[in-house]
């Protein structure tokens, strides 16, 4: 609010919206973006490790027999919907209808816990398969990167419901705007993730690839 | 956008006035401030240099004579290990972000830093995570692998103490500290730059940073990760890097060395940036080829990424590979020699002054182009199968970290010292001080070179009288004490600039850029008004115009500010808590700690503390100026 026209930064130019109306809300949306290219690396490394130890099975089991396609599709499609509704949130956030961004707020969250709740289960199943976290290398590296993305979701899970005690509280803000809108990439980011493990683990790992 | 702008800023959310003064200890504590932060991250630094620097004489001592026992072997392996450890993440990282939150604001014509709690977030974890690994010594045994942790040397059948967990944790909370600072610094480069301030207007210090900020930004997730698999490995039985279950020991050190070449440029980088200041202020001229000197670092950076495997030759990827990586390494020598005729050429024709910081610079010059040179012939493959794990490499990369980035840092204190205190140390003092380093600097790491050669391998505890190594170890050792003098030397000097330095004032040293145009030390807020930049070097562009300092961009007015904070150091006490519950499996206090965390962030974000402003009345009130 105290900032001067700074027509040399690129962040001036990015007037999206009410979440980069102050120089405080363009730090975070420019900084949110920063950080998830260093989640990029983060889940790249995850990946050349699952790629790496996948094959080290051992005695246990392999990935065309453990994987369950239905249950893992379902987990997708709650997840690839959340992305939606999390894109209909900030519409109604840009349009300044707090109830409805509230709203669809609440059924992305919903969704990320259905999500959670299907991957729980699938864990849940995979261990009584005799499928643990330290069976083999692959378990390890299996765990690891498809645990570390449902951390994610956890996270932002708890995120996004504190976001809407807040937004309750005070209503749609400049200050609260680009909390949630980095707080929507994030989920974004965890979402196109999510694409990858899909392919890269279940679908590859039940093709064989 | 639901509401127009102005109704939405009008809420009336500011405390007009500043917050009561604070006792200064607690100050310190709470403060969001980039200057205090950087002070103390400077701080952090300069402690974990000495506690390095002894670890480092304790070893020095024990290969002054072959078949030594002044420590055990276990011990010297731990030496090693925390020496390495210290350097690297303790003292040079703390260093470069000291150096960054002290200057990159006040260059830029920034009021802070982007993110100023995140900034303290960062300091507290940096604290902290060093603080973890260093008490190791007290809870039985330090790391003992190595600063790069090779598996399977830390697992847990060859090191099943509890030093590489410390080693492990401590690591992992202080990364987070820097990813943090590496965002921080991005944004605040990127979006936070004085009107007119272009990117090709930054200070090279600055662009360095931003550099530097980059490769953190990209480096250390896969330490991360890295860190993250050994914890598993090594606490909840997971078998990503131990063979016997199919693990890949190799993994590991591609995760280390992916993160670990960047961190050589990281430190680097902005030591690099220092010496551009430096040599520009000392020559009184502007330096030369500028672009070049923006291109050269952001090219180093990116190749910078391309050649982890130069550390691995000989674990045998194939000519193949190989080849790739060593042509990959040699091109890295492109744009660092153009950064070195830069810096000559800047000289060239200049006055040269020779204060303190030029010393520093001048000494680094020569110094880190030994270094590289030695750096070329490692990266020939073939060569390096003879090199690999001899003193040889110790020599070099020594020369590379102390001759580039040690040099540099201590030609940055010497040169930002006054700015930060408002003293100046003294300069007899000082030129003793580089001399008494740049000698014993060379007496320690020239011979290594010699001993390498003649055979002798890194990381041993002792060696055999009679082939050849006594001579070159003991002038090691020698020269190893007189920098232990200089550091001494550096103290004194600190302590007599605050007793009896003479006040610094704006410019001391007839400089060329914003952070100069004010006082020293820099009030709270930096700028009263924002500068408006008119080209590179924007306080040399002034006085060439025969004025005193910088046009401001705005009229005085209120300026905003962050509000002290507790909750980073309380954010890092959790950490702490958790860390060490995690190393001795206490499920209970692992909880409790995240707990602490994750409650404080809760309560940072629920309660929006929205800062303060400073009013021009308050300003020259405090400052005896006119309005």
């Amino acid at each position: 609010m105290e900032a001067q026209p700074r027509l040399v930064n690129a962040a001036d130019r990015m007037e999206l919206g009410l979440e980069t109306s102050t120089l405080e809300g363009r730090n975070k949306v420019l900084g949110f973006w920063v950080f998830l290219g260093g989640e990029c690396a983060l889940f790249a490394s995850l990946f050349a490790t699952y790629l790496t130890l996948r094959g080290q099975t051992l005695n246990g089991p392999t990935a065309k027999e453990l994987f369950h396609l239905p249950l893992v599709g379902v987990a997708t499609l709650f997840l690839l919907t959340s992305s939606l509704t999390g894109v209909l949130g900030i519409n109604a956030m840009h349009q300044g209808r707090r109830r409805s961004l509230l709203r669809w707020l609440g059924v992305t969250v919903l969704l990320g816990l259905a999500f959670l709740a299907v991957q729980v289960v699938e864990f849940i199943t995979y261990v009584g398969e005799g499928f643990g976290f330290s069976t083999s290398a692959f378990s390890s590296a299996f765990y690891a990167l498809v645990g570390f993305h449902g951390g994610h979701v956890a996270f932002g899970v708890i995120w996004i419901s504190i976001l809407m005690l807040q937004l309750k509280k005070s209503g749609i803000t400049a200050r609260k705007a680009p909390k949630v809108f980095i707080a929507s990439l994030y989920w974004h980011f965890v979402d196109v993730v999510w694409v990858f493990i899909f392919t890269v683990v279940y679908l590859m790992g039940i093709m064989g690839i | 956008m639901a509401k127009p702008l102005e109704e939405v800023l009008s809420h009336p959310v500011h405390t007009a006035t500043a917050p009561r003064k604070r006792f200064w200890l607690l100050d310190y504590l709470s403060t969001v401030d980039h200057k205090k932060i950087g002070l103390m991250y400077a701080l952090i630094g300069v402690f974990y240099l000495i506690v390095g620097g002894i670890e480092a004489l304790l070893m020095r001592v024990q290969l002054f004579s072959p078949n030594n026992h002044f420590v055990s072997y276990p011990l010297f392996n731990q030496l090693f290990t925390m020496h390495g450890t210290n350097m690297i993440f303790f003292a040079a990282m703390p260093l470069i972000f000291g150096l960054m939150n002290l200057v990159v604001p006040l260059q830029i014509g920034a009021r802070d830093v982007a993110f100023p709690f995140m900034n303290a977030v960062s300091l507290w974890f940096t604290f902290v995570g060093a603080l973890l690994v260093n008490i190791s010594w007290f809870f039985g045994d330090a790391p003992s692998a190595g600063w790069f942790a090779y598996a399977p040397i830390g697992l847990n059948q060859f090191n099943p103490g509890h030093g590489m967990d410390f080693f492990i944790v401590g690591l992992q909370i202080a990364g987070f500290g820097s990813l943090m600072g590496a965002i921080n610094f991005i944004a605040t480069i990127l979006n936070m730059r004085a009107p007119g301030m272009t990117l090709l207007r930054m200070p090279l210090f600055t662009w360095t940073s931003l550099v530097a900020s980059g490769l953190i930004l990209f480096a250390f997730p896969p330490l991360t990760v890295g860190l993250f698999l050994y914890m598993f490995d090594r606490l909840f039985g997971g078998h990503f890097f131990d063979a016997a279950m199919g693990g890949n020991p190799v993994l590991w050190s591609h995760l280390f060395w992916i993160f670990g070449h960047p961190e050589v440029y990281i430190v680097a980088l902005p030591a690099f940036g220092v010496i551009s200041e430096v040599v520009a202020t000392f020559s009184r001229k502007r330096i030369f080829g500028y672009t070049s000197m923006v291109f050269a670092t952001v090219l180093i950076g990116f190749i910078g990424f391309m050649v982890w495997v130069h550390h691995m030759f000989t674990v045998g990827f194939g000519a193949m590979a190989d080849s790739i990586f060593a042509i990959a390494t040699m091109l890295i020598g492109i744009p660092t020699g153009i950064k070195v005729f830069n810096w000559l050429f800047t000289m060239w024709g200049g006055q040269i002054r020779f204060k303190t910081p030029m010393m520093f610079a001048l000494g680094f010059l020569p110094t880190f182009v030994l270094g590289g040179i030695t750096g070329v012939m490692l990266s020939a493959a073939p060569a390096d199968y003879q090199y690999h794990g001899s003193y040889f490499v110790v020599a070099h990369f020594h020369y590379v970290l102390i001759g580039g980035v040690v040099f540099g840092f201590f030609a940055g204190l010497y040169y930002w010292f006054p700015k930060v205190t408002g003293r100046l140390m003294h300069e007899g003092l000082g030129h003793l001080n580089f001399w008494f380093m740049f000698i014993g600097f060379h007496l320690t790491f020239f011979p290594m070179h010699f001993a390498g050669l003649y055979g002798m391998p890194r990381r041993v505890p002792t060696y055999n009288a009679g082939v050849g190594l006594e001579i070159w170890n003991q002038l090691s050792t020698i020269g190893a004490f007189v920098m232990a003098v200089s550091i001494v030397l550096f103290a004194m000097n600190v302590a007599y600039a605050f007793i009896r330095g003479e006040k610094a004032g704006n410019d001391p040293w007839d400089a060329r850029t914003l952070e100069w145009t004010l006082p020293s030390p820099v009030p709270e807020y930096n700028f009263a008004q924002t500068p408006l930049v008119r080209g590179l070097d924007p306080l040399w562009m002034a006085k060439e115009e025969g004025k005193t300092t910088v046009t401001p961009a705005e009229p005085p007015g209120p300026i905003h500010m962050p509000s002290n904070s507790y909750l980073p150091m309380v954010m890092a006490v959790g950490l702490f808590i958790a860390g060490l519950a995690a190393i001795y499996h206490r499920l209970f206090f692992i909880v409790l700690g995240l707990e602490v965390i994750a409650l404080a962030m809760f309560y940072h974000s629920l309660n929006d503390d929205e800062g303060y402003h400073v009013l021009p009345e308050e300003r020259a009130l405090a400052k005896g100026e006119g309005a």
